[in-house]
């Protein structure tokens, strides 16, 4: 009998305090994926998931092509032109089929991470953050409102968690904003660190800097239309609506009116 | 005869100060009711004839009875045409 063993190498990745094992039996694929996520990379022992990464010769890829997350016989199953993954939510394990690219796993692990936060209450919000004294703060609204612009404004003592996609996790006080590397414009990926969120604006630009509280159902209307969440599945969408309510609820949200220079972090505090 | 509208069971709804938000998982809708609407809502339990809902809304918002029948009819036909709600002839 001749027995066959094959190397894998395993690259944890911790994004929002949830390690998710990598799993691949390519040594390229798996420096690609140390350097591509540099700090979030890290030697879990107990990982909330595990992917099975079985690579294909890289073909013409479609990343702009519809993405469809669907629940079949209570398997999450992920689409998209550049990757198949098909994830198994009570056992904890996926299997991904991608050619070797940094893009193709990246778009798993944001889904499977919208995934796992749903079922906690936590949200991935299309919104930039940062911690700014021990306080962590959101900064949402459609592309072109600022969330790059503030990004880049930041002063030192502030540390850009993200320019993109924010990390909202649920815990027994409040919520916390975690550092994700899910790099947007700014093209580098946020530091990995989190803070409790003090507060959520939705940003405009306008002739002079100012805050402007909303109220809560606002909130939650606007917060809606700002959450990434791909699933077309009714359980999961009637859990991220009660999740953005209660968020909308207890998370102080306002309008942020700013004029692009950086005396606007004078009212972040 | 009396006519019996019912929330559909497939949606997420909730108070949020003073309104009800509702939400269509089908579609991903987002449907927001004012206080008025939301006990019209609220009351909308498949069990409830429209003519009792509409006493309710006269006491509590202080309209009159032709003015709160037409109101209310006119609300349910507009949330059963969003399918978030439908009629029964009989009681559930």
């Amino acid at each position: 009998m001749t027995a066959l063993a094959s190397v894998a190498f395993e690259i944890s990745i911790s994004i929002g305090g949830l390690p998710v094992v990598v799993r691949t039996d390519s040594s390229e694929f798996s420096d690609l994926l140390k350097d591509r996520y540099g700090s979030f990379v890290n030697s879990a022992l107990d990982p909330v998931f595990e992917l099975d990464v079985e690579l294909i010769p890289s073909v013409t890829t479609y990343e702009d092509e519809d993405l469809t997350v669907r629940v079949e016989h209570g398997r999450w199953i992920l689409d998209r032109g550049d990757f198949h993954a098909e994830c198994d939510p009570v056992r904890r394990h996926g299997w991904v089929r991608q050619s070797s690219n940094p893009y193709s796993i990246d778009g798993v692990l944001r889904i499977l991470h919208s995934l796992l936060l749903a079922e906690h209450g936590g949200l991935l919000v299309h919104a930039a953050s940062a911690v700014r004294n021990g306080k962590a703060f959101l900064f949402s609204g459609v592309s072109g409102a600022g969330k790059t612009t503030i990004s880049r404004l930041a002063p030192p003592d502030a540390q850009v968690l993200t320019d993109e996609i924010s990390y909202v996790r649920r815990t027994k006080s409040g919520y916390e904003a975690c550092g994700t590397p899910f790099a947007g414009e700014l093209a580098r990926i946020g530091v990995n660190l989190s803070a409790p969120l003090e507060a959520l604006y939705f940003l405009v630009q306008g002739p002079e800097n100012r805050i402007e509280p909303i109220q809560p159902v606002e909130a939650a209307r606007k917060l809606l239309r700002n959450i990434l969440f791909f699933a077309h599945d009714e359980a999961l969408v009637r859990m991220v609506f009660q999740s953005a309510l209660d968020f909308a609820n207890t998370v102080p949200v306002s309008k942020l009116i700013f004029t692009p220079d950086n005396r606007v972090w004078e009212l972040i505090r | 005869m009396n006519v019996y509208p019912a929330r559909s069971n497939q949606i997420a709804a909730r108070m949020l100060g003073d309104e009800m938000m509702i939400m269509s998982p089908r579609d991903a809708t987002l449907f927001s009711l004012n206080e008025a609407g939301a006990l019209i809502w609220q009351s909308a339990d498949g069990h409830t004839p429209v003519s009792e809902i509409v006493q309710r809304v006269c006491q509590e918002f202080d309209v009159e009875p032709d003015e709160a029948r037409a109101d209310v009819e006119s609300f349910l036909s507009e949330l059963a045409g969003h399918r978030i709600l439908n009629f029964t002839e009989e009681a559930q």
